[in-house]
């Protein structure tokens, strides 16, 4: 690592194609593709085991789903229980072509918003057939008693969110996430309670067992007696959820982390994209250095609140006492046909603007304001409170101001990943036998994902695809002995974890494993948050594995690897962002272009708008590990644009 | 702010339990409880000393995981979840009492971390509605009274936290159990279920070992989510007519 800038190359590998996807038009593809997946025979099923890592609403609706199939499955989560995963604090709502509404709204709209929402940057037959679940999502979620919001004829009421002009978002207050992941958590719990489900809580994945070049078990850690355990299984489903937290702060729980995902990047999944983030527009802005996490308030907010920064720069007078003509309404004067409502990544970026302008309000000038001041005067407090009144109240539990009477103040966080493993149309990773589902593959959303698709994501993959092509796999793979102890591969990667964990208590440093957390996270933010630009890259480049290598000399973990042990929880999950926040730099200099949640500074229209270069970047970046600081393999995998024809998004 | 913790210690289930004094400094009204938690622990860990275990998880009080008795109060003074209270709500100079939840069913793990599974026992003795993947109707097939789905969701809020059993002086489940009760009890969709839910979820509370219900009432105080004292009577009413409709032997 002589040359500073040696470990930013890369070399090129073979392109990748989506060898499952089948031809034809496109809403005919996945039933295609069920039509051609073999079945298991209901008998047969039960001898087959799927190991499941994540509880969310991937997982859980997976887990539940697969073993409803008559399929054994194991599953894993790090919290005390499979309830607590951290789709549970999702707001806003989920995304479905119901057209209920009758506001033009269909099949082929949702497709198209997501397509373009994502800035070309996914593939179609993933997306198509994203939309075309979304209406079987809401009639199990329904069924299973998640109590949406309805109207007063007793029907479901849906709300719009950013970057589309229909109404088809379906919501739970300010909770669906919660009440979505209660209800695959109870499906879940059934099928505990039947025996089909063996579930391991407050237990880890630290490693990917594969053998004969299949997925074969995972090597995990009961987080209570801090004993190592094996387990086997025909297939491993990940859905362990995002990366946000390589940032530090971001909007993800606290112990959301990339291990799963990035272990088995290291045993050859390719990840793709991983420079893809989402930062969210509207989040409670900092108050210090002791911030342990940012509070994300809904998106939905932005149906009624209006946006503003004063019109001159370093105005501090309050809010109340700057008059409505020294206001700019930023977003309604640059965007007068989405106004509020523009996809994410843009609400964030002129958020960014105006505050580097020196227009910013509130400490240090890092926030915007979100003001409901004409919605109260026009639909009434009550009104407003029925809509947003839990979030109003977590706003002010955490600020002490009341946001009925003072607009809320907001500034962009981290809050999503786009990028993740990289997954066919079957969901299967570039290891025959692993798949990622959820926010831990890179499938469906491109550089940008739309508010409320998230969780429509999660469900899709989890209660309908995966179980199909799962059972596709495990079909046309019968009969594998099961791998012990003893098995070489196995021995391995238990060795490995063991040796890991060892050496991080035994360094017995003088600095914790938040500090290390912090000083990547800021990093990270500076270098290849909101904007970047090659200079800035290069220096992160650089400074990664200076900070791994005193990672190294001088972690401190207290306590040893045998026992209940956060600390050592932690240290471990740096060891893999301190690696995965390298590729994610590098990732984001090898794309020279501006998409989505992307923004390099050297691509950029005359007035300050990403611009793509699809020409030389239409494709996703698959990277191909080959050992810690060195060059990886990128892989391209060209995305074809046969109905979504890429345009310049314009939400003006 | 300047304050002095007692905070209670504990190594193992089986080891002894004991209050530990520390003091700290530099608190700022700002932070939440929780972050305060984490200035102690940057400290004891850079001191080789055991930091404090405690759950947490995503730190806007939705998922359930902070559970921490504060100055003798599940969740402390304010009505919110441990994570979700700041230090505003002390004064300078204060000396804080940090607890884990207190119950027979709920065993310590270590410190402030106690073993909740007992809850998820209770769910899946029937806190559901039994319909696999694919087996559903329309969703608007089954239209559902606002009142009713209002009612549903007012109890479907509950977080699975615990603060009900540790405000308890019984140690008793029943707020968490007709929470899940009158939350599927509130829809068409969870009818079909309904006598056999109940009971089933009632005996499975018996049998981790919860105590009974007196009707304090410390429960609903506690309760960060607002599920209110009157799910328990509905409950009550439901396991009664269930009972009589379903007999068991």
């Amino acid at each position: 690592m002589s040359n500073p800038t040696a470990y930013a190359d890369y070399t090129t590998g073979e392109p990748l194609a989506d060898t499952k996807a089948p031809e034809g038009p496109v809403e005919d593809r996945w039933d295609t593709r069920r039509f051609t997946a073999k079945l298991v025979n209901p008998a047969n099923r039960r001898r087959h085991t799927v190991i499941v890592v994540g509880t969310g609403l991937a997982g859980g609706s997976a887990g539940a789903t697969l073993a409803e199939q008559g399929y054994h499955v194991v599953q894993f989560c790090y919290q005390d229980s499979p309830r607590r995963a951290h789709s549970i604090a999702a707001q806003g709502g989920i995304n479905a072509a119901k057209n209920y509404r009758n506001d033009g709204d269909s099949i082929h709209r949702l497709f198209y918003d997501t397509v373009k929402g994502g800035d070309f940057r996914s593939r179609e037959s993933n997306v198509h057939r994203l939309a075309q679940i979304s209406v079987e999502i809401i009639d199990q979620c329904v069924a299973q008693g998640v109590p949406f919001a309805r109207e007063y004829g007793g029907l479901l009421d849906t709300r719009s969110f950013g970057g589309v002009q229909v109404s088809r978002t379906f919501y739970a207050r300010g909770q669906t996430g919660q009440q979505l992941l209660l209800g695959a958590y109870q499906a879940l719990s059934r099928q505990i309670a039947a025996g089909n489900v063996e579930m391991h809580a407050r237990t880890e994945m630290l490693d990917l067992i594969v053998v004969d070049g299949r997925a074969r078990g995972i090597v995990a850690r009961d987080l209570v007696s801090g004993e190592i355990t094996t387990h086997f299984a025909d297939a491993v489903v990940l859905a362990s959820g995002g990366y946000g937290n390589v940032f530090y702060l971001s909007t993800n729980a606290m112990n959301s982390n990339a291990t799963a995902i990035w272990r088995a990047h290291r045993r050859g999944a390719h990840f793709a994209n991983p420079c893809f983030t989402q930062i969210h527009p509207t989040c409670i802005p900092r108050t210090g250095d002791h911030q342990s996490k940012l509070t994300l308030m809904s998106e939905s907010l932005r149906n009624d609140g209006r946006i503003w920064v004063p019109r001159a720069a370093g105005d501090t007078r309050p809010a109340a006492e700057i008059p409505e003509d020294e206001r700019d309404y930023y977003l309604e004067r640059i965007y007068p046909s989405f106004g509020n409502l523009v996809p994410r990544d843009i609400a964030s970026r002129a958020a960014k603007n105006v505050c580097d302008e020196g227009r910013g309000v509130g400490p240090g000038g890092q926030g915007v304001y979100l003001d409901f001041a004409d919605a109260i005067a026009r639909l009434g407090r009550k009104a407003v409170e029925e809509r947003y009144g839990n979030l109003f109240e977590m706003y002010e539990r955490i600020t002490a101001e009341n946001p009925y009477e003072v607009p809320m103040r907001i500034y962009p966080a981290v809050h999503y990943t786009m990028g993740g493993l990289w997954v066919d149309y079957d969901l299967q990773t570039t290891i025959p036998g692993l798949f990622a589902i959820g926010e831990a593959n890179f499938s469906d959303h491109g550089a940008n994902r739309l508010g409320a698709s998230a969780l429509m994501q999660g469900l899709a993959d989890g209660y309908f695809v995966l179980p199909a092509t799962v059972n596709d796999y495990l079909a046309r793979n019968p009969g594998h002995d099961t791998p012990g102890p003893e098995h070489p591969a196995v021995a391995a990667a238990v060795a490995e974890t063991r040796e890991r964990l060892h050496r991080l208590v035994g360094v017995d440093g003088d600095r914790s494993a938040d500090s290390f957390h912090r000083e990547i996270g800021e990093l990270m933010w500076e270098y290849c948050g909101m904007s970047r630009n090659a200079e800035g890259l290069r220096k992160a480049l650089d400074r990664i594995p200076q900070i791994r290598e005193e990672f190294w000399r001088r972690i401190k973990v207290p306590g040893t690897e045998g026992e209940f042990n956060q600390s050592l929880e932690r240290a471990n999950r740096i060891v893999d962002y301190l690696e995965l926040a390298e590729l994610m730099c590098l990732d984001a200099l090898h794309r020279a272009e501006s998409c989505g949640g992307h923004f390099r500074e050297e691509s950029q229209t005359p007035d300050g708008e990403a611009a793509r270069r699809d020409e030389e970047f239409g494709y996703a970046a698959a990277w191909e590990f080959t050992g810690t600081g060195r060059a990886p393999v990128l892989h391209r995998e060209d995305l074809v644009f046969a109905y979504v024809h890429p345009t310049q998004r314009s939400y003006a | 702010m300047k304050l002095t913790l007692r905070i209670w210690r504990q190594h193992d289930p089986d080891a002894p339990g004991g209050m530990a004094a520390y003091d700290v400094e530099g608190i700022s009204p700002d932070m939440s409880f929780l972050e305060m938690l984490d200035t102690l622990n940057e400290r004891l860990t850079v001191e080789g000393q055991d930091p404090v275990a405690f759950d947490h998880d995503c730190r806007e009080g939705i998922c359930g995981a902070c559970s921490l008795v504060i100055n003798g109060e599940a969740h402390g003074p304010e009505r919110t979840t441990s994570c979700q209270l700041h230090m505003r709500s002390f004064r300078d100079g204060d000396t804080i009492d940090v607890e884990p939840w207190r119950a027979a069913a709920f065993p310590v793990v270590r410190d402030l971390v106690v073993d909740r599974g007992a809850f998820d026992r209770i769910i899946q003795s029937g806190g559901y509605v039994s319909v696999p993947t694919g087996a559903a109707p329309e969703a608007h097939a089954t239209p559902v009274p606002k009142a009713a789905a209002d009612s549903a969701f007012e109890h479907a809020e509950c977080i699975g936290c615990g603060a009900c059993v540790a405000a308890c002086p019984n140690g008793s489940a029943m707020l968490f159990t007709s929470a899940k009760v009158n939350h599927l009890g509130a829809l068409p969709q969870g009818a079909p279920e309904r006598e056999t839910r109940v009971l089933d979820m009632v005996a499975q509370m018996d049998a981790e070992g919860f105590g009974g219900c007196t009707l304090t009432g410390e429960c609903a105080t506690a309760c960060p989510k607002g599920i209110p004292l009157t799910s328990i009577t509905a409950m009550n009413r439901e396991w009664l007519r269930a009972s009589r409709k379903v007999p068991r032997g």
